[in-house]
Parts: structure tokens; sequence; C-alpha cells
């Protein structure tokens, strides 16, 4: 992430006008500070100088971010490099098309190449739409929605060493760039596949097999891939299981449209749970597991939020209250003083 | 050529809580040892394997499908053995599936590669990925470091049932890696194979039903029952079995609750885990 910021006029839309989020504020630590510290062990300094990722401070790994600093979290710092990030779409596609925007928009933010595969929609469309970065007050510009070609802005600040070389053209030094894929809908009816629409499917190895060869390539590659796939639709259990096996990381949406939670009102904080299926452990014998397993999200006007599901405490005056059934799942709320049983929906008021 | 005393379950309980009874297990070369995992993650055990008979200074032929070659090394160093200098001494033949598989897919080969099968169409033949193993394990001729007995690892077997190949095709492969490193060379085999669950992965099943009936010990991780914890990853069930003899006597077993650290398991008896205790 370059230093220096251009200031794009007023006017919103002007082509091939990018604003680098360049106030400290605002620039998350996937992004540097100031100029390319000089660091003392150059082979280190060449990975971690590679826009956009920095080490786990856990192990090392290069690691990139999501696009959204609450999954990084969860994932225990970012995606790392080299590695595949499966999410499983909820119900309606509403909100898994969002992490796979965010993904891609940070990797423009960042300089990183990008593959956008979608049977669904144009990709080129999907880049049209990409959500603009959160950008401190000082600065708030519209983003030029065509960005994929951007170049790097021409740097206006005086380059402090040698003098001499400012004078000379500046040489773009091919330096290594992290890809980034995106595969949207993976496994729908859209790509050809009959996964969605049978249990006994003929298609599914031709997946898993893609998924396995795909792995192959992430792990001996400078690139990180996202792919989300409906399966919701799967009717066949074992092909989720395999293609859970087959990837790295998986996330699993579930969102409230549609279920009795949407009008529930202990849920109306939230849009839907999210469901963290599965860590890599990577160099590691174990991997980086939260203890939070009751995770929901919200989609609030500029940030979607992913935080620990809170119920509000139980302060009615009868005991029995909608939903109450609902709690046994997320949280396992005794009842004052009376045993509930498994099943019944009655609850005796002593 | 000696086997190593099997001493793995000696390294796994060393570290646990209560002195524990010591399991002798008899000194026996052509066994095959299957690991299973339900709900969790058991490749701990891979790596533990992985390192114990790399220690024992055993040859070892390692088709490592799951991840790459530098994953196991650093976990490998983390618990003393370095995979590198196995693999140049001679001691480790290693074949990384993931890097393979892009070789085979892409390069067009001349000669038959291992992992051939993922060209195929459907129900690929592993006869060359059995040429490989017994190439690999075979007794060289000069008198080179005399390594005891050869091991074959596999990490994991289910995975080539997502790959085209089926079951039944798995289990020849197995019968024939049994017929030549199990009878013939005397050597060892451990293999992970995935437990579906209720996922009702039919082919995963017969794969994993057939292959326990072969075992001589079955190593099974699960999760709790109970659910997530965070002192206690899973369970393991150890059973021991003598799939050739046929006796009435109740196969062994035991079952023991680990806790995944960052270079070592513990391992300790259901309920005493240090965090409860």
């Amino acid at each position: 992430m370059a230093a220096a910021a251009t200031s794009c006029g007023p006017r919103a839309g002007a082509p091939g006008c990018v604003v680098a989020a360049a106030g400290k504020d605002s620039v998350t630590s996937f992004q540097r500070r100031g100029p390319r510290a000089s660091g003392p062990d150059g082979g280190c300094r060449r990975l971690a100088s590679i826009a956009g990722t920095r080490p786990s401070v856990r192990n090392g790994q290069l690691l990139v971010s999501t696009g959204l600093p609450a999954l990084d979290q969860l994932l225990g710092g970012g995606l790392a490099v080299g590695t595949l990030l499966l999410i499983e779409e909820d119900k309606y596609n509403i909100y898994s098309p969002l992490l796979f925007k965010y993904f891609l928009a940070e990797g423009i933010i960042n300089g990183h190449t990008l593959l956008v595969a979608s049977a669904k929609e144009d990709p080129a469309e999907i880049l049209q739409e990409l959500p603009a970065p959160l950008l401190n007050d000082n600065c708030k510009k519209e983003v030029d929605e065509d960005v994929c070609s951007h170049k790097t802005p021409e740097s206006n600040i005086k380059m402090k060493i040698a003098w001499r070389y400012q004078l000379l053209p500046k040489m773009e030094k091919k330096e290594k760039n992290v890809l980034r894929i995106g595969i949207q809908n993976l496994g729908s009816p859209l790509w050809g596949d009959d996964i969605c629409c049978t249990e006994n499917c003929n298609n599914s190895q031709s997946l898993t097999k893609f998924l396995y060869v795909l792995r192959g390539l992430l792990r001996t590659s400078l690139s990180a891939c996202i792919i989300t796939v409906p399966t919701h639709l799967i009717q066949n259990k074992a092909v989720i299981a395999r293609v859970t096996n087959l990837s790295d990381t998986v996330v699993g949406l579930e969102s409230f449209i549609g279920s009795e939670r949407e009008t529930n009102p202990l849920y109306q904080e939230y849009h839907g749970l999210i469901h963290v299926r599965q860590i890599p452990r990577l160099n590691n014998l174990i991997g980086d597991v939260s203890d939070v397993k009751d995770l929901a999200f919200k989609l609030r006007r500029k940030l979607f939020t992913i935080e620990r599901l809170h119920l509000p405490p139980d302060l009615s005056d009868t005991v029995s209250r909608s939903g109450k059934q609902d709690l046994a799942e997320p949280t396992k709320l005794l009842g004052p003083g009376c045993g509930v049983t498994a099943g019944g929906k009655k609850h005796l008021d002593f | 050529m000696l086997a190593p005393a099997e001493g793995g379950l000696l390294d796994l309980l060393e570290s646990s809580q209560r002195p524990c009874v010591l399991l002798k297990v008899p000194r026996k070369q052509g066994k095959l040892t299957l690991l299973c995992d339900a709900k969790t993650d058991g490749s701990f055990l891979v790596h533990h394997f992985l390192s114990f008979y790399l220690k024992a200074n055993c040859k070892v032929c390692f088709v490592a499908l799951i991840q790459s070659f530098s994953h196991y090394n650093i976990v490998g160093q983390k618990l003393g053995v370095s995979l590198t200098t196995a693999r140049e001494r001679g001691q480790l033949v290693f074949l990384e599936g993931l890097k393979s598989s892009v070789d085979v897919f892409f390069r067009s080969q001349e000669e038959p590669h291992p992992l051939q099968f993922l060209r195929e169409a459907n129900t690929g033949n592993l006869q060359p990925l059995f040429e490989f193993v017994r190439e690999a394990l075979k007794p060289g001729d000069n008198a080179e470091a005399a390594w005891r007995c050869p091991v074959l690892l596999v990490d994991d077997l289910s995975v080539l049932l997502s790959l085209g190949v089926g079951a039944v095709a798995v289990l020849d492969f197995i019968h024939y890696c049994r017929a030549t490193v199990c009878c013939e060379l005397k050597g060892n085999i451990v293999t992970l194979v995935h437990d579906s669950g209720d996922a009702e992965d039919e082919e995963n099943d017969v794969l994993l039903n057939g292959l326990s009936h072969q075992s001589h010990l079955i190593l099974r991780a699960e999760g709790l029952a109970t659910g997530f914890c965070r002192d206690v990853h899973g369970q393991l069930r150890i059973l021991w079995r003598r799939p050739s003899q046929l006796t009435a006597q109740r196969d062994r077993s035991l079952t023991y609750q680990y806790k995944i650290q960052d270079k070592s398991v513990s391992f300790f008896a259901k309920g005493m885990s240090p965090a409860v205790l």
C-alpha cells in the first residue's frame, strides 16, 4: 500500500481515480502506516513486503485480509496465503455475495491481482458493484467502481534517498503480488452440475477433483481463494462432507430471513448466524479455534459485523415467553427453578 | 530386520497426568494400523506415527495427499524429526499429492505417474501408485544404512474417493500393499480414513468397514459427545484386533481423552483432564 495519497477532485465517478486510505486512523494492520521500513533481514522482509499481506502473530504464516476485520479475527488474523476459504451460502444468497465482494474489494485496495469467476453474474458487473473502502472522516471521497485497472499513482513525494535517482524514470520493478481468486455459486445448476438437483448426482466427482487440484495450485503459488457454494441446495450430505474436507477454511452463513427467528424479538439485533465449520491446521498440530461458537452477524449501513450471539435477559413476569424453545440451541437457559423437559413446551409456573 | 518397539503408545502416554498402565504392545511386524477420525481432525495421529517411525530408523514411504511437504516438515520439527534430512538420506520417500496433482493435470507425462488416476474419467486404477510404493520400499541392493522394517504411511485414503477412485479400487490397493509391505517385506502400514458419520457416505463406509476388518490396531479419534471443549479436544479409542485368528476372545480396547498442544499431545483417562481436577 503506497504511502502516497492521490487527491481526487470532488466529482464522483471520475475514471481512473483512486483514493488510497491514507488517514492513519483507518489503516488496518494489513496496510502500511508509513514508508516501507527497512528491516535487517532481507529474506523475511521480502515476503512480508508483499502488499496487503502480513505474517501471522501465531505461526508466521503469511495472511491476507478477507476484507472484513471481524471475519479476519474469526480466522485467526486473516486468510492464509495458499489456502481456500469456502463460504456456505445463506438460503436466499443475500449475505454471501457481500463476503465475496469484500474479499475482492480488499484485493483491489491492496493492489492484488484478481480472478473472478461466476456463472450467475458477469464478473465485470460484480466488479462494478464493489463496496467502497471505509475511510476516516477526513478523506471521504467516492471510490470509482472501475478500479480493476488502477495503477499505482505517481508519487509526488520527493524521494529522500539518493537524490540523483529522482531524475531517472521510475522503473516498474516486477514485484511479487498476491492473486485473489473468487468463484461464486460453485456447484449450482448454473455451472451445469447436477449436484444441487438430485441426490445421486453424476458431477460430484468433477467438483471434488476440481477442488483438490485447485488447492494444489494454491499451495504452490502466492494466492488465496474464496468460493461460495449453495450447500443448502445440495441434497447429498456426503458431497457436502467431501467438499468440506477438501477445503481449508469453511464458514457457513445462516440468515434469519424466512425463518421464525426473523420476527422473534430475541433476534431482532441480528440478521443471521455465522458458523465456523472448519479451521485449518497449518504448520501446526492444532488450528486457531475460537472459543465462541455462537456467532451472529448483522449488516449495518456501513459495516458487516460479527459478534457473539447475545440474548437479552429474561425480565418478563411470566415464565413462558415466545421463542423460549429456541434458546435451547444457542444457549441453555435455565428456567427459574424449573426443570425443562426436552421437547416440552410448557413451563410449570410454581 | 527388527521391528521397532511399538512404543508409539508409550509416547502418547508419557505426558499424561496419572500413572497409567504401560501398554506393552507385542513386537509384531506386518501390521496394518488404521487411523480413523469422526467429527474431528485425526491428523495429529499421522504426524505422530511419521515422527515415531522416522526416529525408529525405519524406511518410510509417505503418500501425503492432503497437505504440502512443508506442513509435515514444520510439524515434524516440532516433534523432533527433520523430514528434509530424512528425505536426503533416503530414509523417507515422500509423494506430495497436492503438488504432483498439478503436474499430472497440466503437464503431459511420458512415464506412468503414481497419481495418474487423476487424468482418468472414473473408477481409476491405483496400480501406478502401488508400483510407486513397491519401488520405494524395496530393500536396496547395497547395504545402504540398513534401515529397519519398511513402513507405508498414507494420509489419507478417503480423499481418493473424492478423486474418482472407487472404494473397491482403494481396498484392492491396500490389499496389494499388504501383500508386499506386510507379508513380503515384514513392514507396517498406517493409514487414515475419515468416518463420515451421519453424512451417509456409502463409499467411505465400505472403505472404512473393509479396512477395519483387516486391521490389527485401530485408533479412532472422536469429538466429545458433549460438544466443544477448550481443554479436552477429543477422545481416542484404541482397539487391538486379531484379524487373522478366529478367536472368541474379545478384542482389547481402551479409551482416552486428549488435548493437543503445540508440540505434543497429552492423554488422560476420561474425566481426568487436568483442567477439571
